[in-house]
């Protein structure tokens, strides 16, 4: 029952809103970009063959023991930090105990009642308005292999023949970000992680790719009626957590999905099971994993194999003195310097160009406005179509600075400035060797150009005297025309004005 | 091999030839019988050659081992190897370590290259461990022979060798009688003298008690003076690896080779490690301060153990220490407190062994999940002691009886330190009987599992406070050894040796011989 309830008979999402309020807390799990692990020295990179990146360690052969990893617990410190958290002076790993084949231990290092930071909060923002959504904790710990179930149709383990585990993710560090239930909407839920995720970029700290699996997020769901005015709000309701949402989208579609499912169960009459589950990105919707009511209990007990973490008023001190300027305070300084609505921020951001844009202006850019449109509009398309981020493009914001330049010097039209990019995409050097390799620059007036307007005139009587007559938005076909015949290596305003002027009504 | 139908034992034929070496001086006795820092000394003047030394060990090891069963492998060709590079050294004059040459037994819970690692269990069968163990490591950088590996209580669980899955080893002072345990193939391969050294663990007493049920002088240093990792972990907060010799100064030569700092295990502690070795050599205890703990005698003390303790405490006195009774009122939680920490922590440490990436893998037949195969793997792989640890501590860690028993163990374990530290304010050392009895007849309590935990009684509360401990034998009671308790305040080892050196020169002395010597022949 709770698993079946297809799409197209949920009630309308803003019926339920009005009579529900949703409840909704989120766990995001990040991997730290630490060139080793968390507690041996093994490489961390992706996609390396399985099973390359092990050791008696991260193995959990038979007498190996974890020593932590000072990178991990710095980063960790960072997130914390940034996220206006107490840094705890002392705290322990503790071991989540469960038996399952990805776990070499059959059990993780993980951290229980005492974990490293506490108490912060974020700050998100939605329309225009600010939430504050809480965290409670920010705790470290080690990442499990990945099994990989072979001999089935769905890659799932339901069918499958075997399973082969690779161990390589096995002991990457971890940290596991816990809010408060303070996330009322499924945009919110949204935004939260994407601001989480541009703060955890901008530390540093994790490469947070969703897709790779560097940033996961599970959403716990609950619904309780709205009071009616004057009424106090109702206890929380029970609630369910679905897993490894793997894009911002999903994140929202399953959030979405769960606030609607839960209110037909609810409508009915009918209990909600406290358990997990998983989000089908295919279909839209979200389905049964185990119940937490069955749960197994983890028997965490304090790592006996780790001495506590007790980090130093300076140690910490140091950190916080060393944090980067942070995605909220670069947006308020975007806007106020370079004159930015927040809305090209977030086009640019989304585009994946905002550092580009913001390194084009510091390397001299024409104004911020040139800079951002020519990285979002020309040069994120291009990235697009050859299917690499605009950072990788062979093209730097140097490039671009000097192409704007050349634009407002009138050395470059905007359709001559796209050919230099070809060149300079082409790898023919810098914009100005692909202007002189190309021959791209505007040509002045070295008689081609009169004797082009002169033909251009001569050619179309017509057109002529009107502007004569005064019709001086008459022209634009001469300029055309000279455009023409110039090869498009001309400066459409300049050819105007000499037109205007050989008319004799400059 | 007989009396061994399970046995993993692959003892290969001693070689009888090979180079030409001098026979001079020590080599011309039984050079099993000599003391360690005699075969080195021996060995460092072109006496011996550590050749002679490890075929001479190798021989006693093919004589007497199918009686007593200390070991589970043994490497002749491998230590043959070893001691002959460390002669081609000597020779070429390159500077070796004191122990150099020296065999030694490693207790079969030390991951060791090149040789199986069992851990007593039929789980581990055959699996080859792919890195040394640090202590392992430090052995090899003293130029130390490693016979191979000996015989344990299945995962260091037990107090008798019986609980090995490849059958009991038996106490070279009468072979019907158990060596101690967990430790019992080390203690029993050096009273045997089947080597002059061996390692052992001790998590509740496994190095003391033994040592003191074969006659021998055992040490559990500091917790973190020596390095746990590649030790097979029991309980991670309780283990500590440590000497079994026939002398104290043996153990202090051994103890200076392990003990030491290593990044690997983040538990050890970096603090230098205290003179041993001098402080054995020492000899004069007048003027230290000795307490003697009330807790740690009375009602279940054998009369023989008593009278053996009190003759050396009179010993003791006589040498100019100065003897006060001491009250440790929280020893008496001791035993409960570690049978809830201990298992708890074992019943995670042992999670591992799932048949997933090495050891034994019983049930796959390509229907049973994976769940099923380790259940199925574990339910055949581990010998009953061990089952009932890990239910025992899966039972104290869950959810909702953690604080009931797993917390308020760990605060009986801080009563326990606070009880040292107060004595430690009035004493420089403690002093007890190791064991409440001598060796007892293999089989006795096999079936009396709380009986059995009695033997650790004395032992526990160091290795809850973490201080170390020495057992070293005072005499006989009906032609069976007694063993000495030393406990000293952590870091201070030196003074463990201190007492012990002193105690043991008065005692030889007086008896005119080494006690082993009293030992029947094998």
């Amino acid at each position: 029952m709770s698993t079946a309830a297809p799409a197209s008979a949920l009630p309308s999402y803003d019926d339920v809103i009005a009579r529900y309020e949703p409840v909704i807390g989120l766990e995001t799990h990040v991997e730290l970009g630490t060139v080793s692990k968390m507690f041996c020295g093994c490489a961390t990179a992706f996609g390396a063959e399985p099973n390359t990146q092990v050791c008696p360690v991260c193995l959990g052969l038979p007498g190996s023991l974890p020593v932590v990893n000072e990178a991990a617990v710095r980063f960790a410190v960072l997130i914390g930090l940034a996220l206006h958290c107490d840094i705890a002076p002392w705290c322990r790993f503790a071991r989540k105990n469960y038996f399952y084949p990805d776990m070499p231990k059959n059990f993780q290092i993980s951290q229980y009642d005492e974990p490293l930071c506490t108490d912060g909060y974020l700050d998100v923002e939605v329309d225009g308005e600010i939430h504050r959504v809480g965290i409670t904790r920010v705790h470290m710990e080690e990442d499990t292999g990945k099994s990989l179930h072979v001999g089935g149709s769905t890659g799932r383990i339901h069918g499958a023949t075997h399973s082969l585990v690779d161990y390589n993710r096995a002991g990457i560090p971890l940290v596991e970000i816990v809010t408060e239930p303070d996330v009322r909407s499924p945009e919110v839920a949204r935004a939260y992680v994407d601001e989480l995720r541009e703060l955890i970029r901008a530390l540093g700290v994790s490469d947070v790719r969703m897709e790779q699996g560097s940033l996961r997020c599970d959403a716990n769901v609950s619904l309780r009626r709205r009071p009616a005015p004057g009424e106090p709000d109702a206890p929380f309701g029970t609630r369910t957590e679905t897993k490894n949402l793997n894009s911002l989208r999903s994140v929202e579609r399953a959030v979405r999905y769960e606030i609607s499912r839960q209110s037909v169960l609810l409508d009915d009459g009918e209990r909600i099971i406290q358990e997990t589950r998983h989000f089908d990105e295919s279909v839209g919707r979200t389905s049964s994993g185990r119940s937490k009511e069955e749960a197994t209990d983890y028997r965490y007990f304090p790592e006996p194999d780790l001495t506590p973490l007790a980090l130093s008023a300076e140690y910490v001190d140091e950190l916080r003195a060393s944090l980067p300027e942070l995605p909220a305070a670069r947006r308020v300084r975007l806007i106020a310097e370079h004159g930015y609505s927040a809305r090209d921020l977030v086009d640019m951001r989304n585009a994946g160009v905002l550092d580009l844009v913001e390194q084009t202006v510091a390397a001299g850019a024409a104004n911020p406005v040139a800079a951002r449109k020519w990285w979002l509009n020309e040069l994120a398309r291009r990235a697009a179509d050859a299917a690499v981020a605009p950072a990788d493009l062979v093209i730097t914001p140097a490039d671009v600075a000097r192409i704007t330049v050349l634009i407002a010097g009138g050395e470059l039209t905007d359709a001559l400035a796209r050919k230099v990019i070809d060149g300079v995409l082409a790898g023919e050097g810098t914009p100005d060797e692909v202007v002189s390799g190309r021959g791209l620059a505007i040509v002045a007036d070295d008689g081609a150009l009169t004797a082009a307007v002169d033909a251009a005139i001569a050619g179309a009587p017509d057109i002529a005297e009107k502007v004569r007559g005064g019709k001086l938005n008459a022209v634009g076909p001469l300029v055309g025309a000279v455009m023409k015949a110039m090869k498009g290596q001309a400066d459409p305003a300049g050819i105007r004005a000499l037109l205007l002027e050989r008319l004799g009504v400059s | 091999m007989t009396d061994h139908p399970t046995s993993p034992v692959s003892r290969p034929a001693v070689p009888t030839t090979g180079a030409a070496v001098p026979t001079a001086g020590a080599a011309q006795g039984d050079v099993t019988r000599l003391t360690a820092a005699a075969t080195a000394a021996a060995i460092a003047a072109g006496e011996l050659s550590a050749v002679e030394a490890t075929r001479a060990a190798l021989e006693r090891i093919a004589k007497v081992d199918d009686t007593v069963h200390a070991f589970l492998h043994v490497d002749a060709e491998g230590a043959l190897a070893a001691a002959g590079r460390i002669d081609q050294r000597r020779a070429a004059g390159e500077p070796l370590g004191p122990l150099a040459g020296v065999p030694l037994a490693l207790k079969d819970v030390l991951a060791t290259r090149g040789m199986p690692t069992t851990c007593g269990s039929r789980i581990l069968e055959g699996w080859q461990a792919p890195y040394d163990a640090t202590v392992v490591t430090r052995l090899r950088a003293a130029d130390v022979v490693l016979l191979g590996k000996v015989n344990m209580d299945e995962f260091a669980m037990g107090s008798s060798t019986e609980n090995s899955a490849y059958g009991p080893t038996r106490n070279p002072w009468d072979t019907t009688r158990i060596p101690g345990g967990s430790s019992g193939g080390s203690a029993a391969a050096v009273a045997a003298f089947e080597a002059p050294l061996a390692i052992g663990t001790d998590t509740g007493g496994s190095i003391r008690q033994p040592a003191a049920v074969c006659g021998l002088v055992g040490v559990k240093p500091t917790y973190g003076a020596v390095s746990r990792y590649g030790l097979v972990a029991f309980s991670s907060s309780l283990d500590q690896a440590g000497p079994l010799a026939r002398t104290v100064t043996d153990a202090a030569l051994l103890h200076a080779a392990i003990a030491g700092h290593d990044p690997l295990d983040s538990t050890s502690v970096d603090v230098p490690v205290p003179s041993v070795v001098a402080a054995a050599a020492r000899r004069d205890v007048r003027g230290v301060r000795v307490g003697v703990v009330r807790e740690l005698s009375g009602e279940g003390y054998d009369p023989g153990v008593q009278a053996a303790f009190a003759a050396a405490v009179d010993t003791l006195t006589d040498l100019g220490a100065e003897i006060v009774e001491v009250s440790c009122p929280h020893f008496t939680y001791a035993m409960p407190a570690y049978y809830l920490i201990a298992p708890s922590e074992c019943s995670s440490n042992l999670a591992r062994f799932d048949a997933m990436r090495f050891g034994l893998r019983i049930g796959d037949d390509g229907q049973a999940g994976a769940e099923e195969v380790m259940s199925r793997t574990r339910e055949a792989g581990f010998g009953p002691e061990v089952k009932r640890r890990i239910i025992l501590g899966t039972y104290a860690l869950s959810s909702g009886y953690y604080d009931a028993y797993y917390g308020q163990a760990q605060k009986v374990r801080t009563l326990i330190s606070r009880d040292f530290a107060a004595a430690y304010e009035q004493v420089d050392v403690l002093i007890s009987p190791t064991t409440p009895t001598p060796a007892f007849p293999i089989g006795a309590k096999v079936d009396d599992p709380v009986a059995m935990y009695l033997s650790d009684l004395c032992t526990i509360p160091s290795n809850l406070a973490g201080g170390p401990a020495m057992s070293l034998p005072v005499g006989l009671t009906d032609g069976l050894p007694v063993g000495l308790q030393i406990m000293a305040p952590t870091f201070a080892d030196d003074r463990l040796y201190l007492v012990g050196g002193a105690l043991e020169a008065a005692l030889d002395d007086r008896r005119g011989h080494p006690l082993l010597d009293e030992a029947p022949a094998l």
